[in-house]
């Protein structure tokens, strides 16, 4: 059914991005594209990984934006952007799908395909602005983030492993899980502290995860040298050998 | 966007079909035009034809095909799936009120009832056909309050003109409807004016700051590909071929698919009647479906859709 679902449980998992302090290092995506590979939406397809003209399906997708001038006095900055399906509260991926494999969760909100009864019309990937949507050529269906369901309610799994993989993977903790229909939750606490955004508002689609923009970077404060002192050259070969040092000093006059 | 030819196809092709359906629904049901076997066989043969051509060519995009049946489930929600439902609604009332005609000869009573039931279905499809583009919020030139009046309006200028061919072709021409196909050409036309000026003049809301949240921090450009090949968000949403020929199409769909239907429809007008006015209907048909399969393509290329802001556009 792609009418959307009244919420029974008040629960809103997502995902809550630390654009602080993601470094970029595209190890969520990995994890993700390994995951998924194998899990809810297997497989992700990839074409002629290792040549020119690669092509597959990701369902999370790591951009780097430089955003000048910045703030006065802070200079350029550079932010990386992972970005994914938002599952949104007002998804109109779902609502647009003509034969309910696109659907959004009851329980806990999130946004899923089936593949067994997506006939791969491409119109939510239409719909979505946050292009969270790939379409795979090889089965003819649609693929998107899981929010990996089949991780986060597996029992078997120990606790701490209990959520996405891209959460598991990421080395700075850039990336949190949780319910964000839960004002108590830390993922919410997170998001009042630190401002958390939402993705073009504006379009009304009420994306769950959040934002929490860059800090404000600390130029000017007391204890930044106005300047660093100048490091001396100490070059290759010659590092340590008196002679060849003496000789570098004059020939370089 | 994209165009999958299929889609091009079926929106021109289905939007004549149903076009040229209502105007035999209601043209029929009053009466005006006489209950002839063989007008009625041909008519309903090419407004069928082109209606399942066009639908059967909209399932080529899909993949998989073969499961297309299901897309008639969500009518609550979807306009697509509402599209699949009107389509195969239309089918009923047109099929019998075509058997009436074409085999019992009858298009009064019950029977003109059937031919305004299929004008209604036919129009209620063509109105669902454009709603599933203006309902995308995510695309401010399809997002548009021309968008479904135009496409509906385009599929009525062409009905009008197979109408005006075949009424030609069975001696029932008359002036009345060739004036009628100039008249929905007009209108057609002003209305598609309606439009380009609409999405010319419209200020483009959104820029990657507001994409990607950080605006409010200074300019936004991206510096690095998020990946080392295009993928498939760029290849369907950031589709571009032809939007730089934009002047160029636009002159190109207004010469094909107004300016000569019209000519050759006052043409038809002075000659009155004969071979040569028949000749001449069928050829401003022609013209007219290939100025709209042009004006279907720049419909797509002249989208812009949200979504390559993450990918460098500067707005959308």
């Amino acid at each position: 059914m792609t009418s959307l679902p009244e919420n029974t449980t008040g629960k809103k998992l997502g995902l809550v991005i630390d654009l602080d302090t993601c470094v970029g290092c595209q190890a969520c995506a990995v994890s993700c594209k390994e995951w998924n590979t194998t899990g809810h939406a297997a497989p992700l397809t990839d074409n002629n990984p290792y040549g020119a003209g690669a092509t597959g399906v990701w369902l999370n997708r790591i951009h780097s934006y430089e955003v000048s001038p910045g703030t006065a006095g802070s200079g350029g900055m550079t932010v990386n952007f992972p970005r994914s399906c938002l599952h949104c509260e007002e998804p109109a991926c779902v609502t647009v799908c003509p034969t309910g494999a696109s659907y959004k969760r009851a329980e806990d909100g999130i946004v899923l395909v089936n593949p067994d009864t997506c006939i791969g019309c491409k119109l939510c990937s239409w719909a979505c602005p946050y292009g969270a949507r790939e379409y795979d050529e090889d089965h003819g269906v649609m693929k998107k983030c899981t929010l990996c369901v089949d991780r986060i309610y597996n029992e078997t799994f120990e606790p701490e492993d209990r959520q996405p993989a891209c959460v598991r993977a990421c080395p700075t903790g850039a990336r949190h899980f949780g319910d964000l229909g839960d004002p108590q939750s830390a993922v919410s606490t997170l998001v009042r502290e630190r401002g958390g955004v939402d993705l073009m508002p504006g379009l009304g689609y009420r994306p769950v995860n959040k934002y929490l923009p860059p800090r404000e970077r600390r130029v000017g404060a007391e204890d930044t040298p106005a300047a660093l002192a100048p490091v001396e050259a100490t070059g290759g070969a010659a590092e340590g050998d008196g002679i060849f040092r003496w000789l570098d000093r004059v020939l370089t006059r | 966007m994209h165009p999958a030819y299929s889609v091009l196809l079926f929106t021109t092709l289905s939007g004549a079909g149903y076009g040229l359906l209502i105007l035999l629904g209601l043209f029929g049901a009053a009466g005006v035009i006489p209950a002839a076997p063989w007008l009625g066989a041909v008519g309903f043969v090419v407004s069928f034809g082109l209606v399942t051509a066009g639908l059967l060519s909209s399932t080529l995009h899909l993949g998989h095909p073969e499961r297309a049946w299901r897309a008639i489930s969500q009518w609550r929600s979807s306009w697509l799936s509402r599209e699949g439902v009107m389509a195969l609604f239309t089918y009923l009332p047109a099929g019998l009120f075509a058997l009436g005609w074409v085999f019992l000869g009858r298009t009064t009573g019950v029977w003109a009832a059937l031919g305004i039931l299929s004008a209604a279905g036919a129009l209620l499809t063509l109105y669902c056909t454009g709603m599933i583009y203006q309902s995308l919020k995510t695309i401010s030139q399809w997002h548009n309050d021309w968008v479904t009046p135009v496409y509906i309006l385009l599929g009525m200028a062409s009905g009008a003109l197979w109408f005006n061919a075949l009424l030609q072709a069975f001696g029932e021409g008359r002036t009345f409807f060739t004036w009628l196909a100039i008249a929905t050409l007009l209108t057609a036309l002003v209305a598609k004016f309606g439009y380009w000026h609409s999405i010319d003049t419209a200020k483009l809301l959104r820029n990657p700051g507001h994409a990607t949240g950080l605006g409010r921090l200074g300019q936004v450009r991206p510096w690095e590909s998020a990946h080392t090949e295009a993928n498939y968000v760029q290849r369907e949403m950031g589709f571009q071929i032809a939007r730089k020929h934009a002047e160029k199409l636009r002159v190109y769909a207004i010469l094909a698919g107004f300016i000569v239907p019209l000519l050759l429809c006052l043409a038809v007008v002075a000659l009155n009647g004969g071979l040569a006015a028949s000749v001449l209907t069928v050829l401003a048909a022609l013209s007219g479906m290939l100025g709209l399969l042009i004006e279907r393509w720049l419909f797509f290329a002249e989208a812009k859709h949200v979504v390559t802001l993450y990918y460098g556009a500067d707005s959308a």
